[in-house]
């Protein structure tokens, strides 16, 4: 996914940093709090919730199954409409494709609307390196932007600073001097910087919520009307898109544009939704250019587990409800794609290899409140366990004698057979109430020897006790 | 490029292997139970589009269909509105005639620089829904180019009862032919723009307009 190889550090690192952040931890904690309490009443309203998400699924579930047949009918429904299509095998085609693009309107600046995909293909330092400025317009990712920082949730990408914080940022990038720290003069601010930009703008650059392969209709759901402009007002459009967007009719709008303001934003419909259908003769720009961009996707796609993720509609609900998340924050997940859904989606667009990306599907206690939540019911618990198993596989594959001698797996075999018995699950039980006599203290047990150490590294255990259940019962008929 | 393509499409052809061949996408079946129509008529879902209207924020009133005129004169001067932003197609008798029109005429538009200096816009609108408060052009008569609804800082809209649907689905039912045929580019506005970027602080009015008046007409 990234460009570079750099080993990227693993999420039980990072978080360790995060965790001691208390500023980050209150920022995040109260945004997160109020947005799932927002949604759950948006949803609450909706009687038919539970049919909007099936229909959902299915919907994503058929396009996965047919991909490609749909993939090719969206080429000819864009072309037919006046537009170019591209396809990109990973970042570094779709970059170099995009920077041919803008220098052949040769110009040195371009607008663009938030896109995670752009984030995650580092267009924006792919075009800096040849002297073009990507401008972010989306207020948070400006606030990004300007603090050289990464986006920390797939919405609110600056969630993790307050207003204090953007106050001093605006002050001192913007040459504001003169500036309050109240949400609406911050808004002020940005919209009087931004809007001599979207005038001149002559190419816009932008992602893409969804793209109708019947239609080749393009949608970008939004709320501050940057997506507007951006789509608007340049004469050259360029829209980069994962390949798994694709919806099979407008219709199918219909449900998608019901699951994705209330489970984002937590409003009945956001201000703005644009749909384009290639180009319109006087209205918009006359050159419009869609990128496909597989980037690891088709991965993700031959994983018959694996594959839900690709039904992700990128509306953040599963982060706002994470207790791993909503302490952490999203930078501890080193990549663009934070909480439950990244957790899943990074290391199969990245590959098991990243040992950064593979420590992903750890970071979970799998409670499932992010597949109750998800619109698109994506299983991420069921995701992450298959991607544990996956990764232990391939530790044994990969380790030969060592990974069989080591001392996990030699556990854990020795568990699996204590466990399919009754009568050596007891004498288990009973041997374990000795051996851990040493280590008791006050009740519980917080200090484990050599690999057991990891067990009570965060938290105490408690003692197996005296008596069992069954033990008990037996006593009780005697 | 088309290398790309050819590789790519044979990369999602070998990760669907076991999807069997004779398998259709008609073939998996999508469950729709979701409500399709509404069950709201008359009154009452004139009502519940301005209640949801006015809890985005948006300014909203019922006036007669005589009273037009009076009424977008009303609100122009409560906004301090001279020069108005006409769409071609929008009906010269509903403007006041204290008001500047900027006419964008398809063959001399009016440029973005002239829009940015507008007062505001009036428009009329292809649909509205009542569950979501959003109201929906499609560039038609009366409405223009997408730019026109973009740049001004005032947006005066001019809502029928008889274009109020109850659901979003009614909606995108609604446009499906002429998306088809002709494929308009089609936006939803539901309140002013907005954002909550700053500790999730809602603020009406970042780039789009910051003040949204709805005129529903009987």
């Amino acid at each position: 996914m990234s460009s570079d190889k750099a080993k990227t550090p693993t999420f039980q690192e990072s978080a360790k940093a995060y965790l001691d952040n208390t500023q980050l931890r209150r920022n995040i904690g109260h945004a997160t709090h109020t947005i799932r309490d927002k949604r759950e009443q948006a949803v609450g309203e909706m009687p038919d919730w539970e049919e909007l998400r099936e229909a959902g699924s299915n919907i994503k579930q058929r396009v996965m199954r047919h991909l490609d047949k749909y993939l090719v009918q969206l080429e000819k429904s864009v072309q037919q409409a006046g537009g170019v299509v591209h396809w990109a095998k990973d970042g570094k085609e779709a970059n170099r494709i995009i920077l041919d693009l803008v220098q052949q309107k040769q110009v040195e600046e371009v607008v663009k609307v938030k896109s995670i995909t752009t984030d995650e293909i580092e267009l924006n330092k792919a075009l800096a390196k040849e002297g073009i400025q990507a401008l972010e317009t989306d207020l948070a990712e400006l606030i990004v932007q300007l603090a050289e920082d990464e986006p920390s949730h797939i919405l609110v990408p600056a969630i993790h600073k307050n207003r204090a914080e953007i106050r001093e940022l605006f002050k001192e990038k913007l040459n504001q001097d003169e500036l309050s720290d109240r949400p609406e003069d911050l808004a002020e601010a940005a919209r009087l910087y931004l809007r001599k930009k979207f005038l001149s703008a002559k190419v816009g650059i932008s992602g893409g919520n969804f793209a109708v392969a019947e239609t080749g209709t393009i949608s970008v759901v939004e709320s501050e009307g940057n997506g507007r402009m951006c789509t608007t007002l340049p004469d050259t459009l360029i829209t980069v898109m994962g390949l798994e967007k694709i919806i099979p009719t407008w219709r199918d709008f219909e449900v998608f544009m019901q699951l994705l303001p209330r489970s984002a934003t937590a409003e009945r419909m956001n201000p703005y939704n644009s749909f384009w259908t290639g180009v319109t003769d006087g209205d918009g720009p006359q050159e419009f250019h869609l990128v496909l961009l597989d980037n690891g996707r088709t991965n993700v796609l031959a994983d018959e587990v694996g594959r839900q993720t690709l039904n992700c509609i990128r509306c953040s609900a599963c982060l706002n409800v994470c207790p791993v998340y909503e302490r952490t924050g999203g930078h501890a997940y080193n990549s663009v794609y934070p909480g439950p859904i990244g957790a899943i989606l990074t290391p199969q667009l990245k590959g098991l290899e990243d040992e950064g990306a593979a420590s992903l599907p750890y970071a979970s206690s799998l409670c499932g409140a992010c597949y109750e939540v998800c619109p698109v019911k994506i299983n991420i618990p069921e995701v992450l366990v298959h991607l544990r198993g996956k990764i232990v596989d391939e530790k044994k594959r990969n380790g030969g004698i060592k990974q069989k001698t080591n001392q996990e797996h030699i556990g854990m075999k020795l568990m699996a057979r204590a466990f399919k018995k009754r009568s050596r699950y007891e004498r288990a039980q009973k041997l374990a109430r000795i051996g851990q006599g040493l280590f008791v203290k006050d009740g519980s047990i917080s200090n484990l020897p050599g690999e057991l150490a990891g067990w009570t590294a965060m938290r105490d255990l408690k003692p197996i006790p005296e008596q069992t259940f069954r033990e008990w019962w037996r006593q009780r008929d005697e | 490029m088309s290398d790309s393509r050819e590789k790519i499409l044979q990369r999602v052809r070998s990760a669907l292997e076991n999807v069997p061949e004779s398998e259709s996408p008609g073939d998996v079946d999508v469950s729709r139970a979701y409500r399709q129509e509404g069950t709201l008529t008359g009154d009452e879902l004139v009502t519940l589009f301005a209640k949801r209207v006015g809890e985005y924020k948006a300014t909203v009133k019922r006036i007669k269909e005589e009273d037009l005129q009076s009424a977008v004169s009303v609100s122009c001067r409560e906004q301090e509105v001279e020069k108005l932003v006409v769409p071609p197609g929008f009906s010269k008798n509903w403007l006041p005639d204290w008001i500047q029109p900027l006419n964008d005429d398809p063959g001399e538009p009016l440029s973005n620089q002239q829009l940015d200096a507008s007062d505001g816009v009036v428009t009329t609108c292809a649909l509205a829904v009542a569950q979501t408060g959003t109201i929906v052009l499609d560039a038609g008569e009366g409405q223009g180019r997408r730019v026109l609804t973009l740049l001004p800082d005032y947006h005066l809209c001019i809502v029928r009862e008889d274009q109020i649907v109850e659901l979003v689905p009614e909606a995108f039912v609604h446009f499906e032919q002429s998306v088809r045929d002709d494929g308009p580019p089609i936006t939803f506005i539901s309140g002013p723009s907005a954002t909550s970027d700053i500790e999730l602080n809602r603020v009406e009015g970042v780039h789009g307009p910051r003040r949204l008046e709805v005129l529903i007409i009987s």
